[in-house]
């Protein structure tokens, strides 16, 4: 039974059902009785002293129930938005969080901050009332370039935080490095700008608030991907109710990245104004203001070296990278820059000695956190940009050059210079299979070929690594984050022998409730359609940490494991008990027990009925029913790793890159569900190319916003993108019990360094910034 | 305040709505038909795509009163009872959703596609999907999906 459906087995998504008929219910699908909206005035200006806000017309507009302003928000007490993780900088104190107000006040520091809120009726009473609002601006020079913020006479955002700066951290021995960069042979040098991204799930953030004064309980439906680090944050930082009093639903979520991890300003404002105004609140995003407020991701300026001795080994690498936090810091951004970057520095290779430097920057801009891949997709671009250009400037095939420093299958675990250690891998043996799929061989005749064509063709390899499975608690906890990276799981057979499985992870589009009843079904030998996986309520699944870091399965996956686990271990006891046997005779296999050496034998299911109609059951030793929890807190990271390819083809005439094709072989040791797997390596990869060829969030100099909307922000098409070709290695994680890595955020992190580097191989140059649009391509195949 | 009167999903339905209503706002908010979604302000992100006397209209750009009369289709409205419509059924297939909310204007488009493209190929497929954005499956599994209905029979 478990064969075409457990572990492994490609098996279509028990979710679609819904989704595909129109039934999924996503958060704006949720209406409350007696609902009314809110709509947020937000600031035009980067940076404003805001003087007056005039509410009194507003007020007294059709259908509005309540207008408020900052002043009235922070009179209530509902605290500041908080940073939750510290990063401790060279100077041995931890990083300048100013106060992030959830209603700015006195002043806006970004286009997009909310500084008044009306709540209405209806939508369009709401946004009527909203214009009868006179704000008395004192607009302020603004600094909104990353490159220029840090400098003297850059605007000041914020008083507490004289030179815009955060923290300057480092990690690594910098004299090493330094010497032995003296000592080298040969120095390749980059300047890279990571491109800013807006992430844009096609749903848009929404939440609806409610209050029940009769129990005085508060309940946020919420467009999230960790509901219950809401709810704690929600409660312990906002005081907004006790936890206990406190419900946020995560219903289906279309799609996070990142963008649904934080805990945002209409987060805290719906969950306190629907009891101040004694009726549930919805609110939705418009894509515009999605823009406008949504974390952004990446955004970095980096200068980064890398030294070889004469034969191509690699000596030391140095990065000095200035990363920018926009105007506040978001719930995880300042990890983001350290602990998911600077670690990953090291990629697949036995460089001996990093340094790392970072500087977090303010600007006048919306704040930048996680989005997909985190840091590790920066880490990545550094490496991989660097390896390529030191490849060409030796003369060196980019393989061969990779493959001289690779760390060796013998060499794990492996003690990275930056920190990490890393767990299994074979990268050599990736980068055949890849070079294989992807006819590395034929390269050339097929650059002849192009060439013919008056095309030119460019290859470029990324070999990735990243640090998923976040993560071991005390570790996080001893870098700075104020949360630990456990996960939870309750596995719970109903009477007549279905079960349910809680989890505290998340899924928006992940599976999770196909992958996680495989795993069920496999353990406990049960039909995959009696398993039934519920996430997303805190009312009803157990305290969890939420789904970020492709860490569900590797984490999440190993608590059910534990928790089916238990189950079997009672079971083996109520079945020695029915089988007048001992404990010990009693040989568990894919969902029934027996009794060795005898035909007797019960199933799971039997138990099940056994311990909820325990006629026949030794109650003297053990309790009723079977329902078993778990908590996993994992021991180290895992290391997925994995070599994609990128063929370009690019027409000189009109700048266009075309992806030829596009080659991905991952190690996410063992698999599954292979199809959801190849689903998100897809995803991925158009995220990746997104970033290499298409998107860009622009601010202009004064800090307004440029691509505000899908139709200045390029996002990646159909027509942009090629199919891809993607397959497995397989080295098992050696430490969890399903031998997972983690899959998400493969392809995001891999795919920029393969299309830049195929993009600069194409045009015969040394560097481009991303994206790669059609214009900048243009430029430089026709320069000279 | 204008009346409106249309057939949705093989129903009659009325409603008095105000002038400035979008017919997908007719559809979510009055007619509590959620499977549409909404995922942009600009027209381009086709998630919120039904049919309209057979041909495929993005509900965010039409107003509810233009609809008035019409004979509109939605995602609720394809599938035979539990008999998933064709192209329902190749989604699932072939993986062609991740987080469902771009899928139900993908699903809407892919229909009136083939019915202007019968056979199409890849090419074809990719160019035709230019008003429909996902953020998840980077479109290989929605093509690969489109393809094989596009093949069938
Ligand atoms: S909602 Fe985006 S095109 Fe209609
Ligand atoms: S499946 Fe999530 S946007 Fe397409």
């Amino acid at each position: 039974m478990t064969a075409e459906t457990g572990i492994g087995a490609a098996v279509k998504r028990k979710e679609d059902g819904r989704f595909l008929t129109g039934r999924g219910r996503y958060t704006d699908d949720i209406n409350q009785p007696g609902q009314v909206h809110a709509f947020f005035l937000r600031s035009p200006h980067a940076h404003a002293t805001i003087n007056s806000i005039d509410v009194n017309a507003a007020k007294s507009a059709a259908g509005v129930r309540a207008v408020y302003t900052g002043t009235d928000v922070t009179a209530e007490d509902v605290g500041t938005l908080i940073c939750g993780w510290n990063v401790v900088g060279k100077n041995g104190e931890g990083h300048l969080a100013p106060p992030h107000p959830v209603i700015a006040s006195g002043k806006a520091r970004y286009v997009g901050d909310p500084v008044a809120v009306v709540v209405a009726d209806t939508l369009a009473q709401a946004k009527d009332a909203a214009e009868l609002i006179d704000v008395d601006y004192g607009v302020l020079p603004a600094s909104a370039d990353l490159a220029t913020t840090l400098d003297a006479g850059a605007a000041q955002i914020h008083d507490e935080v004289p030179g815009n700066m955060s923290y300057d951290w480092d990690l690594g021995d910098k004299a090493a490095v330094d010497a032995a960069f003296a000592g080298a042979a040969h120095v390749t040098k980059l300047e890279i700008v990571n491109n800013r991204l807006a992430p844009n799930a096609i749903e848009p953030r929404a939440a609806v608030g409610a209050h029940d004064p009769g129990t005085d309980q508060h309940t946020l439906y919420l467009a999230s991907q960790n509901p219950h680090v809401t709810r704690l944050v929600l409660s312990a930082f906002h005081g907004l109710a006790p936890e206990h009093k406190l419900r946020v639903v995560a219903p289906d979520v279309g799609g996070g990245f990142g963008s649904k991890i934080f805990i945002y300003n209409e987060d805290v404002f719906l969950t306190w104004a629907s009891a101040k105004v004694g009726r549930p609140i919805k609110w939705t995003a418009e894509r515009s203001e999605s823009f406008m407020t949504d974390a952004h991701g990446r955004d970095h300026v980096t200068t980064a070296e890398l030294a070889l001795d004469g034969d191509g080994n690699f000596l030391a690498m140095r990065v000095d990278t200035i990363a920018n936090m926009g105007a506040y810091l978001s719930t995880f951004s300042t990890a983001v820059p350290t602990y998911l970057y600077g670690t990953l520095l090291a990629g697949q290779y036995k460089t001996p000695v990093i340094h790392v430097n970072v500087r977090a920057a303010f600007t006048n801009t919306v704040p930048v956190d996680a989005y997909r891949g985190a840091g590790r997709p920066e880490a990545t671009f550094v490496v991989e940009r660097l390896v390529e250009q030191a490849a060409r400037e030796t003369g060196v095939d980019p393989a061969e050059l990779r493959r001289r420093n690779f760390i060796q299958p013998d060499e794990f675990p492996y003690q990275t210079p930056v920190a990490l250690q890393y767990d299994s891998g074979n990268y050599e043996a990736t980068m055949d299979k890849a070079l294989g799929l992807a006819d590395y061989a034929g390269f050339a005749a097929r650059k002849a070929e192009a060439a013919g064509r008056g095309k030119r063709r460019g290859i470029g390899f990324s070999n990735y690594i990243e640090a998923c499975g976040l993560a071991p608690s005390q570790v996080v906890g001893s870098l700075g984050a104020g949360v630990g990276q456990w996960e939870s799981a309750q596995v719970r057979f109903n009477p007549t022998g279905n079960v349910l499985v809680f989890t505290g992870s998340h899924s928006h589009g992940q599976g999770h409730e196909t992958t996680f009843a495989q795993i069920v079904s496999d353990k406990l030998g049960i039909p995959l359609e009696n398993v039934e996986v519920v996430h997303g309520d805190t009312a009803s699944v157990p305290f969890g940490m939420g789904t970020y870091g492709s860490r569900s399965l590797a984490v999440g996956g190993s608590a059910i494991v534990k928790a089916c686990d238990k189950i079997v271990e009672k079971g083996r006891k109520i079945a020695a008990h029915i089988m007048e046997a001992s404990v010990e005779d009693i040989e568990y296999d894919g969902g029934t027990f027996a009794v060795a050496g005898t035909d007797k034998s019960i199933t799971t299911a039997e138990i099940a009925f056994a311990a909820y109609v325990p006629h026949n059951y030794p109650l003297d030793e053990l309790e009723p029913g079977l329902d078993e929890n778990a908590f996993y807190d994992p021991a180290n990271f895992t290391y997925p790793a994995g070599c994609q390819i990128c063929e370009v083809e690019i027409d000189p005439d009109t700048g266009v890159v075309e992806i030829a094709k596009f080659t991905a072989v991952d190690d996410f040791g063992n698999v599954v569900n292979p199809m959801i797997v190849e689903g998100q390596v897809h995803g991925g990869i158009t995220q990746g190319i997104g970033q290499a060829l298409h998107e860009g969030v622009v601010y202009d100099g004064s800090g307004q916003l440029i691509t505000g909307s899908f139709m200045d922000y390029q996002m990646p098409r159909a027509g942009d993108l090629p199919s891809y070709d993607v397959d497995t290695t397989v080295t098992p994680c050696p430490h969890n019990p399903l031998g997972v890595k983690g899959c998400g955020e493969a392809g995001a992190i891999a795919a920029p360094a393969a299309v830049m580097n195929a993009v600069t191989d194409a045009l015969g140059i040394d560097n481009m910034q991303m994206p790669a649009t059609a214009e900048k391509v243009w430029r430089a195949a026709n320069a000279g | 305040m204008a009346s409106v009167s249309l057939t949705v999903n093989g129903e009659a339905v009325s409603a008095e709505v105000e002038d400035r209503t979008l017919l997908v706002q007719l559809l979510r908010d009055h007619l509590r038909l959620t499977g549409t979604h909404v995922g942009c302000d600009t027209s381009q992100c086709g998630a919120c795509v039904v049919h309209m006397d057979g041909r495929s209209v993005k509900s965010c750009t039409v107003l509810a009163a233009q609809a008035s009369g019409a004979d509109v289709t939605t995602i609720e409205g394809i599938a035979d009872g539990d008999t998933l419509h064709p192209m329902q059924q190749a989604f699932m297939d072939n993986h062609g959703l991740q987080c469902g909310f771009c899928t139900p204007g993908m699903v809407m488009s892919a229909i009136d596609l083939l019915k202007r493209h019968p056979g199409a190929d890849e090419a074809t497929i990719r160019r035709e999907l230019e008003g429909n954005l996902c953020r998840c499956t980077g479109y290989h599994n929605i093509v690969k999906a489109i393809r094989q209905v596009a093949t069938a029979g």
